[in-house]
């Protein structure tokens, strides 16, 4: 099991403390999974583009004396290519050593960018985005938002995911949100196990789509960005999940203005579903939502099947 | 005292075996009155009453708490602040006016005997699994699992619930105001479920006996659950029981559809037992 959970402000609202919030309802879900935490959060658009990446593996820090020389050319040639790919870095920041946020002025083709960046070996993209910033790693949600700083991130909706080991490592390659690589602004979260995973991944592999994990989940964002490369809406792309994902899952995913929910036709995995006048909150367990709410609010579970869209 | 009936298990000798070990076989005889009573049950007095605030509690804290005022004679308990908590009001084994001001959260009032509970909110997976006897009543809506394996009392939930109500429900009533999810009442084995709205795909599936009652559609029913012939009886089953909690359906009780075991999956009566001890 692994906890998901989501927040959507309608009517062009947002919060003024969506990083807090995420946070509180992540760590009321720490034990459905306490291996790795991540966020998917939807700030401003100032019109530069948001470059989340990790140049190492939390875990390398403790297994290699050469490893922090390693990061510091790994990230000395990441700035290179970028450069050399026409990003301008307007500001870069360091979450942690390994952890890297960029803010780039850039407007060329995404794919081939996040191809040649990644191309440097320990080096992952986990986003790109308008408004997307994608922060995984080890610890629950109160030490991985103190690490991020996301106590004070404004923004108008999130995903987040709490996440117990069960078919992958226990490292950030594995946890979750995924990035719909190569399309910005897209995120995937998901509780529960896919049964047809392996076939699929060589499937899309061979149509050209990157696998960064060996984790099922992946496989979501992978099937959503090639749907969306076909010229497929969100929803319907969802909806044809139902019957193209084999195993039982419930899974989040979010666009620069959409927050979307699917669960498998058996609806062997949780979801409650909070839907107020100016906000969506959803969870594995309602017990979550409660921690944005300090009254009785009412809440129902989708059915099996079931896909649900809601707009920012 | 009650005798056995003479059964096809009688003809082939199962009863006649005496085990050995660790693993005898013991009758339960009413002479014997510590039988009668539950280890942790607890005499109360209903006009006493208490209440809890929950807010900075754990489940476990609530449960204890709970115990405790039973334990001192307190038969009238409510709970305000229940946070959406899992596990909380489980294993109470007498009679109880229990009644939470706000929602549970996953396995809510599970292997209870006896109290009645209400419940002010919503529930989370898994409500009163286990039930053996007493009431509990559901304001708000319910999650998946709901009533799963009870064996007695009256379980009502004013809203809607998820999927596989009722599963493996051995007794008692499940009454359910709105619609109900897939797989409602899989592997039925005794008692009634109610309905009154719609209910999704595989209604009733493998189910071994029981009914169950529709108010609104079904998506489709399961393997070997097969619509059942309306009586009077269950019109006045299905009256007085809604009545009861104050429950209406969309077309009245004499509009709601029946379904039952069809029983071509039933396997009660087979000779596996014989077999399997021929093979042994």
């Amino acid at each position: 099991m692994c906890g998901i959970a989501g927040i959507i402000h309608k009517k062009g609202g947002a919060s003024e403390n969506i990083g807090a919030q995420m946070t509180d309802m992540l760590q009321a879900l720490k034990h459905r999974g306490p291996d790795s935490t991540g966020y998917a959060v939807y700030g401003k658009d100032n019109g530069n583009l948001i470059m989340r990446l990790k140049v190492a593996e939390a875990i390398e820090l403790e297994g290699s004396y050469s490893i922090h020389a390693e990061i510091a050319e790994r990230i000395a040639l990441v700035d290179a290519r970028l450069e050399e790919s026409g990003a301008k870095i307007v500001n870069k920041e360091n979450a942690t050593e390994y952890a890297l946020r960029y803010e780039l002025d850039f407007s060329g083709d995404m794919k081939n960018l996040a191809d040649f960046v990644e191309d440097i070996e320990g080096v992952e993209i986990l986003s790109v985005g308008n408004t997307l910033e994608l922060i995984k790693d080890l610890g629950d949600a109160s030490v991985v938002s103190a690490q991020y700083g996301l106590n004070n991130f404004d923004g108008t909706h999130a995903i987040g995911h709490t996440r117990m080991a069960t078919e992958s490592d226990i490292d950030i390659r594995s946890a979750h949100p995924y990035w719909a690589y190569p399309f910005s602004d897209i995120a995937v979260v998901h509780n529960g196990q896919l049964t047809n995973y392996w076939t699929h991944r060589r499937d899309l592999e061979r149509k050209g789509h990157r696998f960064s994990s060996n984790c099922d989940s992946e496989l979501i964002a992978v099937y959503i960005a090639n749907k969306m490369s076909e010229g497929v809406e969100l929803e319907a792309a969802m909806r044809e999940s139902i019957d193209f994902l084999d195993g039982v899952f419930t899974y989040l995913v979010t666009t620069k203005d959409q927050l979307g929910m699917a669960k498998d036709c058996m609806a062997a995995k949780p979801m409650v579903v909070y839907e107020g006048d100016d906000m969506i909150a959803l969870a594995s367990e309602e017990v979550a939502i409660r921690k944005l709410f300090d009254h009785q609010i009412h809440t129902f579970d989708p059915y099996d099947g079931e896909v649900k869209v809601w707009q920012h | 005292m009650a005798t056995l009936k003479d059964t096809k298990s009688h003809d082939m000798g199962l009863h006649e075996e005496s085990l050995k070990g660790r693993t005898q076989q013991r009758f339960f005889s009413v002479d014997e009155s510590s039988n009668l009573t539950y280890f942790n049950s607890f005499e109360v007095d209903t006009d006493k009453t208490a209440t809890i605030d929950a807010l900075e509690m754990t489940p476990r804290e609530i449960n204890i708490a709970i115990r405790e005022l039973m334990e001192s004679g307190v038969g009238s308990i409510t709970v305000e602040n229940p946070m959406s908590r899992h596990g909380v009001g489980v294993g109470i084994l007498n009679r109880l006016n229990l009644t939470f001001t706000d929602s549970l959260g996953y396995f809510g009032c599970g292997l209870i005997d006896g109290p009645n509970v209400h419940i002010k909110g919503r529930v989370g997976w898994s409500c009163a699994e286990n039930m053996m006897a007493g009431t509990v009543l559901i304001e708000m809506n319910a999650g998946s699992t709901f009533g799963a394996a009870i064996r007695g009392g009256d379980l009502v939930c004013r809203g809607s619930v998820g999927a596989r109500t009722g599963i493996d429900q051995k007794g008692g009533t499940i009454i359910v105001g709105g619609n109900t999810g897939a797989f409602s009442g899989f592997m039925m084995q005794r008692g009634r479920m109610i309905v009154c709205g719609d209910a999704g795909r595989n209604l009733g599936d493998s189910m071994y006996d029981g009914v169950i009652y529709v108010g609104g559609e079904v998506e489709e029913l399961g393997i070997d659950c097969v619509p059942g012939e309306m009586n009077e009886l269950d019109v006045r089953y299905l009256s007085s029981k809604l009545d009861l909690y104050g429950i209406k359906t969309p077309n009245g009780a004499e509009k709601m559809h029946k379904y039952v075991s069809g029983k071509m999956l039933w396997n009660y009566d087979k000779l596996e037992p014989h077999e399997k001890k021929v093979a042994l």
